[in-house]
């Protein structure tokens, strides 16, 4: 990612967050008929897979992580999809690893030597992660030890509360704070928008970040009841989106949680395509947050190449 | 453009994605091709070899030959309609019930064929077909099921109008064949249909379903051909029903050629829908119902949203949005499933929406489309948008049936309220806007038969659709759909023995006497336009004679101007009547009906006198008035509407609307009750009406001046013009400012009222001359008199957030 192109965010319009209308039923009909009305078949499908991989923060997020747990997961980054199949659909000299590793701030340092000469960075997640509910202090030094270990992109959750009691301001100077902790390191915010009630919260909550500064807006931490959906996707990218016609900065989106299969994935990128554009459907402005995702596309890609249908264990562990 | 996995990995292109077309071949092949006649539960050999080509409009290609019906094709159909209609009838609800489940379940199972024959066939695209139209009509089957099983409990004491006659368009074939053909099923009538001849593939798929799911022979009848056949079946004597779907022209058409046949009609016709978008929308949100409104189905929608209404502030913001979206719609082969707009029906359509593009362009407003192109082969159009349109502009008021939007700004509300019914359509209107008060205050005060709220072009079984003004009459879906299968048990079975009386006189004639002594004070009836008493235009009088030929008195003599005067009044009265509440409107008919008791005894001679009813007669004739303007007070406040179950997340409103402004010609016989049995319902709810009194007896109506003067009924809500009935039913027939007109006189004059009322296509109701008992309570009151007062305005409320 260019640091030219990061979105530098503006002061804070109150005004702008408040003019926000997204009527439900209007957003759920267009998520509803979005797949259906698009869809990609043979080498096309393949294709968009692939995309996928390519755009995926590869994810582990258990108290049980270990640094060879993460190892193994490092290793499936930087050869997502097995030889033969790159071999088969052509595409073995595009060099396909997947944009990050997402681990918690106590695996940064094994990701990183996991992942050394890959170019494939590692984000932490921060501030508090996932409730975001410790001392704002600690949540700021969190972001800067897990910056200083090397953590070259940041997932911060935000204060559901200043959503839900529409303290602006607050949620403002909080993102704002967070991106300045970040320094060089991306800052993705996540909403956990299965927190903030509405999907107008969802809007506001989305202008409110990008104003901040956030270089992605991310849908969820994956802990709360629910995950990122059509609905909740399609009101934050049109958040980027009227952002972008404001004011000419260009900010990225990373639905995360419950996206596990590769139609779902195909659906997201469709839904990048028709309401961003294909700038959007590149890892520097689009990111899938997931974990069990790859396995399915890796079988889904083996079936494209040989026509039978493939089973997990032909595929190596993430 | 590459289509290497390499090379799609950097273009992120969709690719092709066709559904294949495998089905529809295989049942092509099964049919050799050719597509016959169904009739009697069979495919039959027509008896004239002529046939033509059905054409796929996504490559202009011949899919299949397609026999012309003629006559002995017509004549077939109705004579095996006719004969199974008994036998369906008598099946009871539960039967019938039975099989209309037997077709939901054939259709579901047959869904996939369904949907890419009529892809192949029409050129939509498959994701609305496999999506919208084949869910929709086995729904459509599903529900109407349910009111065969609930007939005889949910509409007591109606029977079957007999064998329909059903002519479908090309643009939905199946979901309007669905459509025509549930509730008439349901309903224990027989039908003969006539799908469009560019779309004829699956009405005869469907044939094949009925065969197979155990239909009896002749309950469903299909006969291909093109207009030629439609007028066969419009004229044929055997037809006791027609309902049509497609052009207001040809509409008119078939109004004029059943007038007078007692053939009953719905029609649904044309349209130039609004789409209003407020300031305060969620304009993304309008983005893609705009998307749904006039870019579904190529725009060859009836109530496709074609003009947007855009609140000023905002236009150019939503036009930009609606820009970048049209660049992001996907035109083509219309069995790829990632592709929004397929092909336009045949050249002669795609001629015409060039035509009127041009002319739109010529006429000066700006022309948009996207940067790519259409596909070469095939009929296609690209999505356009018009601003700078002009109410005056030719696109901005006729039916351009095409993926054309007219785009318009507003002020204000009430602005938007005007444009929006600037037109002779009332189709649907769609409006914007996150208020709730301004999306209620729009839904209550647009004319048109459906509002959809932040949503467009839902549709749903449990919810009737049809139009206000000249885009038709009738619905379809929904309880109210029923009533255009059925009509009154006390109406003689056979048509032939309800012929022949025009007009019941009162049998005992025996006259009153005159009470002796001084010369009465010489009184002449003027009319009664806009609450005040006015000379005929004219000038001239009319004399009112006694049984024996006594001159009673004299009234009006009306003309086309007091027939003018009358109807200005009635329009000018009509909308704060139909504001004042229901309980309001109650309180005046009470009103009326206590000034009339008080006055009873002069009316009861009054009436013996004109008619010769003798007293007993007479007083009972008073009795039975004042009873009736109490009934239609009592139903004042209860007959608003209900609330539709639609599957849609949406609290769906059947708003009974009053028809608006409404002609009332009234029988001879019984010169109070009659006028009184039509009067008092109309205005019940909400209607200004003209009345024409018994021609012969007009006194009994005339007197009722004083009385609606002395009971607050306003100036204009109720007018009277006395005179020739049916010079004066002539003139009400042809005026295009009034909603509708009831008949009750002679058959002659049905004809005519029917015939002469195509200018406006306003809703008719005529008795074909035959006479009811007005003292009868279940001919001469009840719910049938308040639905033709009314139409149905279904509007779409979704809710969520």
């Amino acid at each position: 990612m260019d640091l030219d192109l990061r979105n530098p965010g503006t002061p804070l319009d109150l005004e702008w967050v408040r003019d926000v209308r997204v009527n439900t039923s209007a957003v759920e009909r267009r998520a509803a008929t979005l797949p259906k009305r698009r869809t990609v078949k043979k080498n096309w499908q393949a294709a968009w897979y692939l995309r996928a991989v390519t755009c995926m923060d590869l994810t582990t997020l258990q108290g049980d992580d270990t640094p060879g747990r993460v190892a193994r997961l490092c290793a499936k980054a930087r050869r997502p999809i097995r030889q033969d199949l790159l071999d088969a659909l052509g595409v073995a000299h595009l060099d396909l690893r997947v944009a990050s590793v997402c681990v918690y701030h106590q695996l940064i340092a094994p990701a990183r030597e996991a992942l050394a000469g890959s170019g494939i960075p590692v984000c932490a997640v921060s501030a508090g992660f996932p409730a975001g509910q410790s001392p704002y202090n600690l949540r700021l030094a969190e972001i800067r030890e897990s910056v200083a270990a090397g953590a070259e992109e940041i997932d911060i959750v935000i204060s559901r509360a200043h959503v839900l009691t529409g303290d602006w301001q607050a949620l403002y100077d909080e993102v704002r704070a967070f991106r300045e902790a970040c320094g060089p390191a991306h800052l993705k915010a996540i909403l956990a928008t299965g927190e903030l009630g509405t999907l107008r919260n969802v809007a506001r909550a989305s202008r409110v970040a990008l104003m901040a500064g956030a270089d992605f807006i991310k849908t969820s931490t994956g802990k709360e009841k629910a995950n990122a959906t059509l609905p909740v996707s399609l009101v934050m990218v049109r958040a980027i989106r009227d952002y972008r016609e404001r004011t000419g900065f260009r900010a990225g989106f990373k639905p995360a949680g419950g996206i596990s299969t590769a139609k779902q994935s195909a659906d997201w990128l469709a839904l990048m395509k028709e309401e961003l554009g294909l700038d959007w459907m590149r890892r520097d402005l689009f990111r899938l947050g997931a974990s069990s995702l790859l396995g399915d596309i890796e079988r889904q890609l083996e079936h494209h190449v040989t026509g039978r249908y493939s089973a997990s264990f032909r595929h190596p562990l993430a | 453009m590459g289509s290497t996995v390499a090379e799609i990995f950097e273009t992120m292109d969709y690719g092709p994605a066709p559904e294949s077309a495998d089905p529809a071949l295989a049942w092509l092949a099964a049919c050799g091709r050719e597509i016959l006649p169904f009739i009697d539960g069979a495919f039959r050999r027509p008896a004239v070899d002529e046939f033509f080509d059905t054409l796929s409009p996504a490559d202009g290609k011949p899919l299949a030959r397609v026999a012309q019906g003629g006559a002995a094709e017509v004549d077939a159909a109705v004579a095996a309609a006719r004969s199974a209609q008994p036998g369906w009838w008598a099946l009871g609800g539960h039967g019938r019930a039975r099989h209309l489940y037997a077709l939901a379940r054939h259709v579901q199972k047959n869904a996939r064929l369904l949907a890419v024959l009529e892809t192949m066939d029409n050129g939509k695209p498959i994701r609305e077909t496999r999506d919208l139209d084949v869910p929709l009509v086995a729904r459509h089957f599903y529900h109407h099921a349910g009111w065969a099983q609930l007939m005889e409990r949910e509409l007591p004491g109606y029977v079957p109008v007999g064998v329909a006659g059903q002519i479908i368009p090309w643009n939905f074939p199946l979901l309007m064949l669905a459509w025509k053909i549930a509730p008439a099923l349901a309903m224990g009538n027989t039908v003969v249909l006539k799908p469009a001849e560019f779309t004829p593939l699956t009405a005869a798929a469907f044939a094949g379903i009925c065969r197979d799911a155990g239909l009896p022979p002749g309950v469903v009848n299909v006969v291909q051909g093109d207009g030629r056949t439609g007028e066969l079946l419009v004229r044929h004597p055997g037809v006791d029903k027609i309902a049509f779907t497609g052009s207001t022209e040809v509409g008119r058409l078939i109004r004029e050629a059943t007038a007078g046949t007692g053939k009953r009609l719905s029609l649904e016709l044309g349209g130039k829908s609004p789409f209003l978008v407020f300031d305060d929308a969620d304009l993304d949100g309008a983005v893609e119902g705009v998307v749904d409104a006039i870019w579904f189905n190529q725009g060859e929608v009836c109530c496709a949203g074609s003009r947007l209404l855009v609140h000023e502030g905002v236009a150019e913001t939503l036009y930009a949005k609606l820009r970048a979206r049209m660049e992001t719609l996907r035109v083509g082969d219309p069995r790829d499933k990632a592709i929004d707009i397929g092909a336009i029906i045949a050249p002669v359509q795609l001629e015409r929406i060039e035509r009127l593009v041009r002319q739109g362009v010529e006429e000066g407003a700006t022309l948009w489309q996207p940067s790519w192109s259409c596909p070469r082969e095939g009929w296609f159009y690209p999505p356009t948008l018009f601003t700078d349109v002009a109410p005056a502009a030719t696109i901005a008021q006729v039916e351009i049936f095409g993926p054309v939007l007219v785009a318009m700004t507003f002020r204000t509300p009430e602005e938007a309220l005007e444009l929006a019914n600037n037109t002779r359509f009332g189709l649907a209107a769609s409006v914007w806007t996150e208020n709730v008060n301004l999306a209620l205050e729009i839904a209550a005060k647009v004319k048109a038969g459906t509002v959809w709220i932040n949503c467009t072009n839902q549709f749903d079984a449990a919810s009737g659709f049809g139009g206000y003004r000249e885009s038709g009459f009738g619905r379809e879906g929904g309880k109210e759909g029923l009533w255009e299968y059925v009509r009154p048990g006390w109406e003689a079975v056979g048509k032939e023995e309800r012929d022949g009386k025009d007009g019941q006189v009162a049998k005992d004639t025996e006259e009153a006497e005159e009470p002796g002594g001084l010369p009465a004070i010489d009184r002449t009836a003027k009319l009664y336009i806009g609450g005040k008493q006015s000379r005929p235009d004219g000038e001239l009088v009319r004399q009112v004679f006694s049984p024996s030929g006594r001159l009673l008195g004299e009234v009006g003599e009306g003309n086309r101007k007091d027939v003018r005067n009358a109807v200005e009044a009635a329009r000018k009265a009509q909308p704060g009547w139909a504001k004042a509440t229901a309980h309001n409107r109650a309180q005046v008919l009470y009103y009326v009906a206590e000034n009339l008791a008080a006055r009873s005894e002069d009316f009861s001679r009054r009436i013996a006198a004109l008619t010769g009813a003798g007293a007993d007669g007479a007083g009972r004739e008073v009795d039975l008035a004042i009873r009736r303007l109490f009934t239609y007070a009592a139903w004042a406040d209860k007959y608003a509407g209900r609330v539709q179950a639609v599957p849609q997340k949406n609290f769906t409103f059947a708003v009974h609307e009053p028809l608006g402004t409404l002609g009332l010609v009234c029988p001879d016989e019984q010169p109070l009750l009659a006028f009184v049995s039509l009067v008092a319902p109309a205005v019940a709810l909400g209607n200004a009406v003209v009345a024409v009194p018994s021609e012969r007896w007009p006194l009994a109506a005339t007197d009722l001046y004083q009385v609606f003067d002395t009971s607050d009924v306003p100036g204009g809500v109720v007018n009277i013009v006395t005179g020739a009935r049916d010079a004066l039913a002539g003139v009400l027939a042809a005026h295009d400012d009034l909603d509708g007109l009831w008949y009750f006189a002679g058959r002659e004059g049905s004809a005519a009222v029917e015939r002469l009322s195509t200018g406006n296509l306003k809703r008719t109701w005529v008795s074909n001359g035959h006479a009811r008992d007005w003292a009868d309570p279940q001919q001469g009151e009840g719910e049938d008199f308040l639905r033709e007062a009314l139409q149905v305005k279904n509007i779409w409320t979704p809710f969520g957030e």
